[in-house]
């Protein structure tokens, strides 16, 4: 087992550009950490430098108490899965996930054995002699991640590794990953576009964007108390509805702002921001109420779309005198709007986000996080 | 119930028009098709028929050598030119020879195009491109070109009336390279990333990843080469000097006699020489089309 200290890690190809800005981030031993950021944000790059694959252009990387920016990939004690599972066509699986050992010049044995427990571990003893071609995606997926345990790495590297599986299996595979790091109690690196399992798998989430690090946190951290607005767009589907205001004035009660279209909202936080400055609103779907008729802090609205999604509606509204659409979740059982119906949507005020003209969260505001 | 009682019933008229509008696309596909069949064919007798040719020479006994066109079937066949063959020529002696040239030929140009394709194919250094640029210029000149350099080089070497005088100039052909070369490219870089975190030094990599999976390459690479070096003529005639060192290619020339030329047991050599090759080729041409596939793609 074993901590990881990124400072200043910086990449930068030969000719070409800086794709990781400088990146500080200390991953706890035996913590479950996931990278998230839409394609091209440097997510897999950096699993890659920690993995040894990329030569680090700057900065320093320490795996444990060693700092590793030279050490070549197979002594760094890391084992990683890749999105093509990348399992060795010509091998039987057991060959597979021996083959790190039998490269370490380990006793047969001791390669059978733990072949046999990892195999064990993941439910795969019947496919031992299959070549990779005889399996599913989910067994294959099975089979990278029993090579990576065979080795006992101190970290585990994942780089998007369900993201070849159907719907369903990739759920099945979320939660026997989940049980997996229980298990094992390793630190693992786990990267992923999508955000459901980056919530429901990592301890801690870091999101990135443009070769930058956005926003380390907790899953509801990052959820509730979003650091920018593109941290506060990236998490959450449907999601975050963002309505240019301006700040009007503020006082005791709190903070008057106003959105296109002239409605007023009041908000209960005050926030120390020059009146007229303009700001952005964020207010996740799921606390935004509708009503049929005008009432204080209510934004008017026609219904577009309505989504019945089985357990969820979702209702896509226009507000007036704006060019956004504004989504809003209700339980499958609460009485939806009609398309075209004419709403007066409520946000729920306490959990409402602010942003400042640069996009960065306006302190105090947000659900409050314990 | 059987699935055909559960079927809606087709009526016969129905069934009738279904039957002639697959008659009539079936139809279609045909004359569609004809052209390319015909060509094809065509091409195909062009090619096969100097073989056609030669055998019936070869298992004719009357007729004019010179006639044409030539008979398509043999005149009085009989295998008494075949008998004669084994009767002027040591034949098993000049197979063993073609077979030992051709092996360590076989052998040879893998090892060495192997070699010379990989770190072409995944290593980053300077001049790759023109390295590689130079080695696939060297297609465009005719092989006979370097038979003097070649010979200087084997005379000085003292490897002249040697399998391996005749083996060396040919090991390290630029079609190997280029074949190699394409199919370590089509390997995916993530497996030689797992091999690496899995351990794996750049050997291991090429000699446990890379050339197993460039299988099917190295098999169409080996027989073209197979093919090649059986075939060859004039650089074995030109380094062997003792007949006994003579592959089959050069020691069929002692078939044509001093004074009289012998076509028809020259044509019965000529069939000797390529039905091993033939055979050969009939069981493996689906792995060399198969090795071709990754370099034409």
């Amino acid at each position: 087992m074993a901590e990881l200290k990124l400072k200043n890690l910086q990449k930068t190809y030969e000719d070409g550009p800086t794709v990781i800005h400088g990146i500080d981030l200390d991953i706890r031993d035996g913590e479950f950490m996931v990278f998230v950021g839409p394609s091209g944000c440097g997510k897999t790059t950096t699993l890659r430098m920690i993995a040894g694959l990329e030569d680090i252009s700057g900065g320093d990387l320490s795996i444990g108490q060693r700092r590793v920016n030279d050490v070549p990939a197979a002594k760094r004690g890391v084992a990683m899965v890749f999105q093509s599972y990348a399992l060795y066509p010509h091998m039987t699986v057991r060959e597979n996930m021996g083959f790190g050992l039998k490269l370490a010049k380990k006793p047969k044995a001791e390669i059978n054995e733990a072949v046999e427990r990892a195999a064990q571990v993941l439910q795969i003893t019947h496919l031992l002699e299959r070549k990779p071609k005889a399996l599913s995606g989910g067994q294959r997926q099975r089979v990278a991640i029993g090579r990576a345990i065979v080795r006992k790495p101190d970290v585990f590297l994942f780089d998007e590794p369900l993201s070849n599986l159907d719907a369903s299996l990739r759920v099945q595979m979320r939660i026997e990953l989940a049980k997996l790091h229980k298990d094992l109690a390793t630190t693992m690196i786990y990267v992923t576009h999508d955000q459901v399992e980056a919530m429901t798998l990592g301890d801690r989430i870091a999101v990135f964007n443009g070769g930058r690090i956005e926003q380390v946190g907790t899953p509801l951290e990052l959820y509730q108390q979003p650091a920018n607005q593109f941290v506060a767009g990236f998490l959450g589907s449907p999601k975050m509805n963002f309505l240019p205001a301006q700040l009007r004035s503020g006082s005791n009660s709190g903070s008057d702002i106003v959105l296109a279209g002239n409605t007023s909202i009041t908000l209960p936080q005050q926030y120390r921001l020059q009146s007229g400055s303009p700001i952005t609103l964020g207010v996740r779907p799921e606390h935004i109420a509708w009503q049929g008729q005008a009432e204080d802090n209510a934004i008017p609205a026609s219904v577009d779309l309505v989504e019945h999604l089985g357990g969820e509606q979702i209702i896509y509204a226009r507000a007036d005198g704006m060019d956004t659409q504004i989504a809003f979740s209700l339980p499958s059982k609460e009485t939806a709007p009609h398309r075209g119906e004419r709403v007066w949507l409520k946000p729920e005020l306490a959990a409402c986000h602010l942003f400042d003209a640069a996009g960065l969260a306006l302190p105090g505001s947000g659900q409050p996080y314990p | 119930m059987s699935q055909a009682q559960t079927m809606p019933a087709i009526a016969p008229s129905s069934a009738t028009a279904l039957q002639r509008g697959l008659r009539s696309a079936r139809l279609r596909r045909i004359v569609r098709r004809l052209p390319h069949y015909l060509l094809l064919s065509v091409l195909a007798i062009i090619t096969v028929y100097p073989f056609w040719w030669t055998l019936v020479t070869a298992l004719s006994t009357t007729g004019d050598v010179y006639s044409f066109p030539p008979p398509l079937w043999p005149q009085d066949p009989s295998l008494v030119n075949f008998i004669e063959v084994f009767d002027t020529i040591d034949l098993l002696a000049f197979y063993k020879n073609s077979l030992l040239i051709s092996g360590a030929t076989v052998v040879g140009t893998l090892v060495i195009c192997s070699l010379a394709a990989y770190p072409l194919a995944r290593m980053q250094f300077p001049g790759r491109k023109l390295v590689f640029g130079a080695i696939i210029a060297t297609m465009i000149l005719p092989a006979e070109i370097n038979f003097l350099v070649n010979f200087i080089t084997v005379s000085k070497l003292q490897l002249t009336d040697s399998v391996t005088g005749v083996v060396l100039p040919n090991l390290a052909g630029a079609v190997g390279i280029f074949l190699m070369k394409q199919a370590f490219e089509a390997v995916p870089q993530d497996l030689i990333d797992a091999a690496r975190v899995d351990g794996a030094n750049e050997w291991e990599i090429f000699w446990k990843i890379m050339l197993p999976l460039a299988k099917p390459a190295l098999g169409a690479l080996a027989i073209l080469t197979l093919v090649t070096a059986w075939n060859q003529y004039i650089w074995p005639s030109v380094v062997m000097t003792s007949p006994e060192n003579f592959p089959l290619s050069v020691g069929v020339q002692y078939l044509s006699g001093s004074f009289s030329f012998k076509t028809r047991v020259v044509a019965a050599g000529a069939v000797l020489t390529v039905i091993p090759i033939l055979i050969v080729f009939l069981f493996t041409q689906r792995y060399f089309l198969r090795g071709f596939d990754g370099a034409v793609k």
